[in-house]
């Protein structure tokens, strides 16, 4: 199905007809600037080759060590579930689970919910629960925080450095890796894959 | 049409966009309308978005001040012990000669739940004017605070981190404090308080016909 002839501003309610754009051209808002919508990079086989790809560095990021440090013979590793069950025992409970959720659980979700979705509509169907898992993805990209927990272990990495010697493990490189994978998966305008399943089978 | 610079609203053409799936659907005018697509709740503004976001942003506000008070992180060593809050960790990395790792962790923690607390209480109080005082960059502060929102989870990470790493025995050991949950919640808050904030209200003049 074509695009549908208009659009609205979300951030200001201004109507625009909509038109094609240029390759990597932004539709802006003319009142507010906001951005209306964009020329899409990638398409549904790209997006799926970049969300199996974020699942096997997930899996990587989570299983190696992010940081070794060595003291007098004497080492150690951090892993992100090791942070999490560190913060757990440190008594503050609240914020094992904000960092669970943010830098585990989101950002595995929304890995899961593109797998479940980009197969299907790239066959021309319509997943099943389709409406729920696209609900679900955009409640859930915001609160996925893998780059900030990345700069996180940029920041203890150096502040150890002067009193221990410090390795960055596999799982650093891994972090870096998924948060590219993941900003371009969460830059993907999810209102195309509503289009694209609007001239799919049901 | 209303004269707005030439721009016309969804409302003046009886449309409402779905913030979900950006379906443009005719406005029947019931009180709970839902996207024909998606079945995404239609709003003409924000459901008492103002009061909401007050709420959450004075709850963030509130909660600052033990964020920044109580210790974020504990340090216990053979020879002494110490507790860091913020502001104090910031000091430490500055005088170990991290400035450049100071001003970031400065920046993340301080600068912007200050920044944000302080946009969105600006937004509110022009909003509910109906101010049209400097409306398109309020505009582009909306945005910059959608943007930033997050990365003040910087330092909870890092104290998250040192504690799973340094861990010996009784040499040296580090812990989360409960400043951490503070600022955490600090965060959390602040970004729902954004996201309940509806930007279209920057737009409204005080005459025009409000649906909150």
């Amino acid at each position: 199905m074509a695009t549908q002839p208009l659009c609205v501003c979300e951030h200001c309610d201004a109507v625009y007809r909509r038109r094609a754009l240029a390759r990597r051209e932004i539709a802006r808002c003319l009142r507010c600037g906001a951005e209306l919508y964009r020329d899409q990079r990638y398409g549904l086989n790209a997006m799926l080759a970049l969300t199996l790809t974020a699942l096997i560095v997930f899996v990587i990021a989570n299983v190696y060590p992010i940081v070794r440090i060595e003291v007098q013979g004497v080492a150690s590793e951090a892993t992100l579930w090791g942070a999490i069950m560190a913060t757990w025992n440190s008594g503050v409970g609240v914020v094992a689970a904000l960092a669970a959720a943010t830098v585990f659980f989101f950002p595995l979700s929304q890995i899961a919910l593109f797998l479940h979705v980009l197969p299907a509509l790239r066959r021309g169907r319509v997943p099943v629960h389709f409406r729920d898992a696209m609900h679900a993805l955009r409640l859930v990209q915001p609160w996925s925080m893998v780059e900030v927990f990345l700069l996180g272990a940029l920041v203890s990495v150096v502040k150890l450095a002067g009193l221990a010697e410090v390795i960055p493990g596999i799982g650093l490189w891994a972090f870096g890796i998924l948060t590219l994978l993941l900003t371009t998966l969460t830059g993907f305008d999810l209102r195309r894959l509503w289009e694209i399943a609007d001239g799919a089978r049901r | 049409m209303s004269g707005r610079g030439g721009v016309v609203e969804a409302r003046d053409l009886g449309v409402l966009g779905c913030h979900a799936c950006g379906l443009v659907s005719r406005d029947i005018g019931a009180d709970h309308s839902h996207c024909p697509r998606c079945r995404a709740s239609l709003h003409r503004r924000g459901p008492a978005s103002i009061s909401r976001t007050w709420a959450l942003l004075l709850a963030a506000a509130l909660l600052y001040i033990p964020a920044n008070l109580l210790p974020i992180m504990k340090t216990a060593t053979l020879f002494d012990s110490h507790a860091d809050t913020i502001l104090s960790g910031v000091v430490v990395l500055w005088r170990s000669g991290s400035i450049d790792l100071a001003i970031i962790v400065f920046v993340a923690s301080i600068v912007v739940p200050i920044f944000k607390i302080a946009v969105l209480a600006l937004l509110l109080i022009t909003a509910q004017r109906g101010s049209d005082w400097r409306r398109p960059e309020r505009a582009k502060l909306y945005r910059m605070i959608e943007f930033i929102g997050h990365w003040s989870m910087l330092d909870v990470f890092v104290v998250a981190l040192l504690a799973a790493l340094v861990h010996f025995q009784s040499v040296a050991r580090v812990d989360a404090g409960p400043g951490a949950m503070a600022f955490g919640a600090v965060v959390v808050l602040t970004m729902l308080a954004s996201m309940s904030f509806d930007p279209r209200l920057t737009w409204d003049s005080p005459k025009a016909p409000r649906n909150d």
